[in-house]
């Protein structure tokens, strides 16, 4: 292990035991519960608020100040754990989930007494079968322990819990498209504002928070803010689960403080690239984040404002590592195939723009592509930004940019082989 | 007239469970639809019909909600559903060799059945096993770390032939 990696969620995550109530007790499992059901729901907002932690998600919007968003009244509200794990490159919350599920229930009630509510859904993606079945042992377990339900602990706190299973959409890990789909909709996102915590699930106010997110708040409940903010950076508090793949050495979910460098990231905690390989670009956030190319990956580092001050974003904290061995236009062929195949298809400028810059790209890895059509996949995609309800239409425009952009002469090789195999002018 | 479907005596137990469990009767969309698939193999047209009057819901919301989501099968598929996953980072791992080729080694094309009834080999997007790429999905289970001689021996040992 890496000196650099820091085992706070994750310090008994290699132990089976972990993973039901017993064993999850034996390491003070639930022991937060009973402090934190003994707290004014609203000091737990505030240390929550004062720890700095932001949403895990993607979207990294401050965890305090969205619960701090409900109405002050007793209108029933929802919390639903966004579970629906999709965004390429991301499996840590599935890693969580099969190791902990108890960390994540245990997170959530908490979560759950501090906003008042007395109902919520884990939403977890339809593909994870097993880490499904292992959550619905584990609230079994929990409603038989008496944690969940009504009176927990005899606190006179009353509150259920259910797991929800997709059914394979990726928009459904939007906030408001998951709303859609638990309420038996398509899983179509929603215009905002109303905002979910305003106006969310069955209209009512609902908070969406994802799986990391909500079991951190076990640990800064524990030990409190400032023990929290211990690891990080001032704007980007506490430790992160990453999840490495692509070409290093040994790819894995990792938990390390925020802030840490990208480079020590892969050749330090992930053991580098393979023997002979070079680094050639690294996709920080999830395959929606902009490119980094390796000049750029060994400058920066691992928080909200270092990536956005690259131009790129933390996103779910899935780093896509690349060695020299791959071909740029195949992976922005692969990536767009993808937000093409997920878009939902209610904004035009998504529906068209992901299946245009997807068939150019496409055109262009077959040789059919000339330079112009470089240039149109740029303006497409910029034209597909900011223009539609959710960030779909986004996170297929940002790769494509960065793509062509910092990797053109790969484009424009295909292109030139392609003219050359059809004898036509390459500016035609 | 298409052949009438039916769910079993329990099946259709556990669809009347579900429409009480959640806030909204809608809810029970999904959990009745993977009940027909897991019955049936995949979701025949006419049990949208069936279930809109075991669950007293229109069939245009049952239909509306089949046909958004990708993991109810539209169309028969073998006894073996194998999902090879070609999102960025198994690509990156041989993910789409990997899905070439066990085509050829069963002799269907992507989505087809076998001969005989055993298998079906898509190519599906990311499933969140990035870390194991190559990795696919075979029926409800995930089988990780691949290459083309693992992901036959993993077949065999289901049945496949």
């Amino acid at each position: 292990m890496s000196s650099l990696e820091v085992k706070l969620l994750s310090e008994h995550y290699d132990k089976p035991e972990f993973q039901g109530l017993e064993g999850y007790k034996k390491h003070g499992g639930y022991e937060v519960l009973v402090k934190a059901l003994k707290m004014e729901p609203q000091k737990i907002i505030d240390e929550v608020k004062a720890s700095g932690l932001r949403g895990r998600g993607g979207a990294g919007f401050p965890t305090g100040v969205k619960w701090g968003f409900l109405p002050n009244n007793d209108e029933p509200r929802y919390l639903l754990c966004n579970a629906d794990e999709g965004e390429p490159g991301t499996f840590k919350d599935r890693v969580m989930m099969e190791r902990a599920p108890h960390q994540l229930i245990e997170g959530m009630i908490i979560s759950a007494f501090a906003v008042k509510s007395h109902k919520s859904y884990i939403y977890i993606r339809g593909e994870y079968d097993e880490p499904a079945r292992i959550l619905r042992k584990a609230l079994d377990e929990a409603y038989e322990a008496g944690l969940l339900g009504k009176n927990i602990l005899g606190s006179g706190f009353d509150h259920d819990m259910d797991l929800y299973r997709g059914a394979g959409a990726y928009i459904c890990g939007e906030e408001t498209g998951m709303i859609s789909s638990l309420e038996g909709l398509k899983g179509q996102p929603k215009l905002k504002p109303p905002f979910p915590a305003i106006q969310g699930y069955l209209k009512k106010p609902t908070i969406v928070n994802n799986v990391e997110t909500l079991a951190a708040v076990k640990y800064i409940i524990r030990d409190g803010a400032d023990a929290y903010r211990k690891y990080g950076t001032e704007k980007s508090a506490g430790t992160k689960l990453f999840s490495i793949s692509g070409n290093v050495v040994k790819p894995g979910t990792y938990e390390v403080p925020l802030g840490i460098s990208l480079k020590d990231l892969i050749f330090d905690v992930c053991g580098g690239l393979k023997p002979g390989r070079k680094l050639k670009a690294v996709i920080p956030g999830g395959s929606s984040a902009p490119i980094l190319t390796a000049e750029e990956s060994l400058k920066v580092n691992m928080d909200y404002e270092s990536l956005a001050q690259s131009g790129s974003m933390l996103g779910s904290g899935a780093v896509i590592v690349i060695d020299d061995s791959n071909d740029m236009v195949d992976l922005l062929d692969v990536t767009l195939h993808f937000y093409h195949h997920e878009s939902c298809g209610q904004c035009t400028p998504c529906r068209e723009g992901t299946g245009w810059i997807s068939k150019i790209t496409h055109s262009i890895k077959n040789g059919e592509g000339t330079t112009k059509d470089i240039d149109l996949i740029k303006n497409v995609a910029e034209h597909m930004m900011g223009k539609t309800i959710c960030a779909l239409s986004d996170a297929a425009a940002m790769p494509a940019i960065s793509f062509v952009t910092k990797f053109r002469d790969e484009f424009e090789a295909y292109v030139n082989k392609g003219v050359e195999r059809r004898g036509e002018d390459a500016h035609a | 007239m298409s052949k009438a479907f039916e769910l079993s005596k329990e099946g259709a137990e556990l669809v009347k469970k579900e429409l009480t469990r959640y806030e909204t009767k809608h809810s029970a969309i999904i959990p009745a639809l993977y009940q027909v698939q897991k019955e049936n193999g995949w979701v025949p047209p006419e049990s949208i019909e069936y279930l809109a009057g075991l669950m007293g819901l229109p069939e245009s919301h049952i239909n509306e909600v089949f046909s958004f989501y990708t993991m109810f099968n539209k169309v028969p598929t073998g006894k073996l559903h194998v999902q090879v996953c070609t999102n960025i980072s198994c690509s990156m791992n041989g993910g789409r060799e990997l899905a070439k080729k066990l085509c050829e080694r069963f002799n269907v094309k992507p989505g087809e059945v076998s001969k005989d009834g055993l298998v079906t080999i898509s190519q599906v997007e990311c499933l969140g096993s990035c870390d194991t790429a190559p990795m696919m999905q075979v029926n409800d289970r995930y089988i990780e770390n691949l290459d083309f001689e693992k992901a036959v021996q993993a077949l065999k040992e289901m049945g496949a032939q």
